[in-house]
């Protein structure tokens, strides 16, 4: 008897499964919908998912650090970005007007998480045909001087 | 409901009793009786976490060298060693052709026998792992960092180098002996001169202790017998090599019967740092020698050949001291020394014994020249006078020892087909468990040197027969893991392995540093393209250098005109990615080689010799995203002496 009613939790526990992974994707595109009727403001607001949580930008740009971003930006990232217009990923022009500066730090140094987890990083993996954005080893700082030398494209 | 219960019910209880009733059948693979209960849960590593050990074992006549993990028995990787690999275009790229490139030119292939990892202070330290190429004599050097071969050196004056690398206590040397002996310089004379005429090189190739750079240190020159194995002292014995031989008869042929004559062969102790000093003191020849030394550098991500055509040799006879023979029963194969270095293992693969002499009792007879005689101006010590024990009739066919670290020694019995553990100094049987079928060598990590890690044994099969699903006449070569942590040998597992695995190493995956991408600002390669900007196409008579990038998911350039029949079309691929595990390959139609498959931030160069006019499609060989199948391109071939524009492009279509 002992066995019948192994066989049975088997079954059921494989029922459940499958139902709730079924109900997680249907919660998952409403939660896409209702993002994108409030778009804007709060893509601005989003900070991403990643090591930078907090990053205060002074009001000045600070032009060596934006030489050195530059530097960066030519050697590994024009692969896939103009600075000024859509290549394989979008350009990197007006992005500090659209997103906030954690997000896209975040999105340099922490893109399979983002692309796996983060709303606005999924829609423009969709917007972009599904090219990827590909992770360059960049450390900290000089993600921080890419974004310095975005600031720069405005 | 109720029926559908009742119905798998029953079948459970079928399917039970079919199970039972099958373990009881004799015609069932045997050795399934002594597989502990809890085998599966020791061997289990779950989805998604790591095996403890990294294990080495060699390919054999795959000429490659093949990384598990322990204790899963899953295969990581096949690194190409001494043989090409289409897969990974090793051999085939114009990268590295010159490591496979030897005296008599490029060599596709070798007989790869025995991995021997670096040490420090008689302990493996992950740095670097060596193997023996047997056929045409060299020995490779294995990164482990990258996990790829990054430099092999040639053997002159040796025929088939068995012998090899055994390691030193510090990596000083790898060490290179002959298994035949031949004319010494090679000529052409009648093979029924083998004696006298033939000789037989022990070579001692130095390892530069930062860079791994290996050279040949010297050659000492030995009597005509075949040498058979090796391995260095250590602790107390450490500066002396100890090599086994057979065929002191230095019979020349139906060798079954001819090398079987002498009741004893020989184990011959070389004191290198003796050698060390008869170099430092002018006391050897320098004779001419044809052989090569290939290198890759991680920075160029390119292999040079170095031609080489001296050697210094040493003659036992002119240099006393430096050479003596411990006499072993018949033909020792392996010869292994424990932890301590004091007891050497003299596996005597004809004899009913195992022989274990003593180092400290071999220096007591040398110190009191008490000889037996000599063979070739070499001292032959008397056996009884350096015997430490004798293990009485373990099994049959003993052929390799490994260590445990606990004074325990495990010895392979090739025709008993068993694995026999005893304890040193008591020299008595503790336990023996089979093995399926015809064990080979035997490794536990670390085994063979001041440190095991005693947890498992690997027992390397040359017969599977029933072992797995049949396929075909030929099956690949099993390997078993045992559990030796208790006094019991268990036997946990079967996995198959590639060619024929000799030896093996194994190593504590903690100690090695796994590189995860070459650094692109570090790329050196005279044809890089850092960045598309960079890629571009040019032309030099009739060779054409495309400097190529990829990344996920194209190639810059991936429209090229202008190329003819009759060019060289050398495609340099620069991999910009600089994200762990995202190689791209590159493959173009009709090309003669293979593929190239180039790691993140490295270029590699493929080339290609249209022969016919018309538009060839060119790919990612490897799946690298979603957009892989898109990661193509063309290129337009022109008949030779057409005027079609050279020019390149990627990207050029009309802007929205
Ligand atoms: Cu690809």
């Amino acid at each position: 008897m002992k066995k019948v009613i192994l066989i049975l939790s088997v079954l059921a526990f494989v029922a459940c499964g499958g139902d709730k992974k079924e109900s997680k994707e249907k919660e998952s595109s409403k939660t896409e919908k209702a993002e994108k009727k409030t778009e804007g403001g709060r893509k601005k607001n989003s900070k991403g998912i990643g090591p930078v949580t907090e990053l205060k930008l002074p009001e000045t740009i600070d032009e060596s650090m934006a030489a050195e971003g530059k530097k960066v930006f030519d050697a590994k990232c024009t692969a896939c970005h103009k600075p000024d217009k859509k290549y394989i990923g979008p350009a990197p022009k007006g992005v500090t007007k659209r997103r906030s500066p954690e997000w896209i730090m975040n999105m340099i140094l922490n893109p399979e998480e983002m692309l796996e987890k983060d709303p606005i990083a999924k829609q423009l993996y969709r917007d972009n045909n599904g090219a990827v954005m590909a992770n360059q080893d960049l450390t900290k700082e000089e993600a921080r001087q890419v974004l310095e030398y975005f600031r720069t494209l405005e | 409901m109720k029926q559908l219960l009742a119905k798998l019910l029953v079948l459970s209880t079928t399917v039970a009793l079919l199970v039972s009733c099958g373990s009881k059948d004799n015609v069932a693979p045997r050795g399934t009786d002594n597989v502990v209960s809890d085998a599966a849960s020791k061997t289990y590593v779950k989805p998604g976490e790591y095996d403890e050990f990294y294990a080495f074992l060699s390919g054999g006549f795959s000429g490659q060298l093949s990384v598990y993990g322990l204790p899963s028995g899953r295969l990581l990787k096949v690194i190409p060693t001494f043989s090409v690999d289409p897969e990974k275009g090793y051999g085939f790229n114009e990268e590295t052709k010159p490591m496979l490139e030897t005296s008599v030119g490029f060599v596709p292939w070798d007989d790869a026998h025995h991995p021997e990892l670096s040490q420090t202070n008689g302990e493996t330290d992950g740095r670097w792992i060596f193997i023996n190429g047997n056929n045409t004599p060299r020995i490779a050097r294995i990164d482990l960092g990258t996990f790829e071969t990054t430099e092999i050196i040639e053997i002159p004056n040796s025929g088939g180098n068995h012998s090899s690398p055994f390691t030193t206590e510090n990596t000083e040397y790898v060490v290179a002996g002959t298994r035949f002996s031949v004319p010494i310089p090679q000529e052409d004379i009648a093979i029924s001169e083998y004696k006298g005429k033939f000789k037989g090189a022990l070579s001692f190739i130095s390892v530069d202790k930062d860079s791994g750079d290996m050279g040949l240190a010297f050659q000492v020159l030995m009597p005509g017998f075949d040498y058979d194995l090796a391995h260095s002292g250590k602790g107390k014995s450490h500066g002396w090599t100890f090599f086994t031989t057979y065929n002191t008869e230095e019979s020349n042929t139906l060798m079954e019967v001819g090398a079987s004559q002498n009741d004893k062969d020989f184990i011959a102790a070389i004191n290198w740092k003796k050698a060390e000093e008869y170099i430092a003191q002018g006391k050897f020849k320098e004779v001419p020698a044809n052989y090569v030394n290939n290198e890759y550098s991680d920075e160029t991500h390119s292999a040079v050949t170095k031609r080489l055509n001296k050697v210094k040799v040493l003659d036992p006879v002119e240099c006393p001291g430096l050479v003596y023979f411990l006499p072993t029963p018949k033909s020792p194969h392996g010869v292994d020394v424990d932890p301590s270095g004091e007891y050497i293992v003299g596996n005597g693969k004809l004899s009913a014994d195992l022989t274990v002499h003593s180092f400290t009792k071999v220096l007591d007879a040398i110190e009191n020249k008490k000889f037996e005689g000599e063979a070739y101006g070499i001292p032959v010590l008397k056996m009884e006078d350096i015997l430490a024990g004798i293990v009485k009739e373990p099994g049959l066919g003993p052929l390799h020892t490994e260590f445990d670290g606990r004074g325990n020694a495990y010895t392979t019995f090739f025709i008993s087909s068993e694995v026999v553990k005893w304890k040193l100094g008591t020299w008595e049987v503790i336990d023996r468990q089979p093995t399926y079928y015809s064990v080979g060598h035997l490794m536990i990590p670390g085994g063979d040197s001041a440190k095991p890690d005693g947890k498992y044994l690997v027992a390397m099969n040359k017969i599977t027969k029933d072992r797995y699903l049949p396929t075909g006449p030929e099956m690949n070569h099993s390997a078993q893991l045992y559990d030796i942590s208790g006094e019991k040998m268990k036997l946990l597992l079967d996995f198959p392995t590639i060619g024929e695995p000799h030896y093996a190493q194994g190593i504590a995956a903690s100690k090695i540093k796994s590189k995860k991408i070459y650094k692109l600002e570090e790329n050196k390669h005279p044809y890089v393209a850092k960045t598309e900007a960079d890629a571009k196409v040019v032309r030099e008579g009739k060779d054409v250098h495309v400097y190529m990038t990829s990344i996920r998911s194209h190639f810059a350039p991936d429209n090229i005109e202008g190329i003819k029949v009759g060019d060289n079309v050398y495609f340099h691929v620069t991999n910009l990615e600089q994200d762990w595990d995202v190689p791209h390959g590159f493959a173009v139609m009709k090309a003669r080689n293979a593929e190239l498959l180039i790691m993140p931030g490295q270029t590699e160069t493929l080339l290609w010799r249209p022969q016919e006019p018309g538009i060839y499609p060119m790919y990612c060989t490897d799946f690298c995203s979603a957009l892989h199948q898109e990661m193509q391109g063309y290129v337009r071939v022109s008949p030779a002496g057409s005027n079609t524009e050279l020019k390149w492009s990627v990207g050029e279509v009309d802007e929205e």
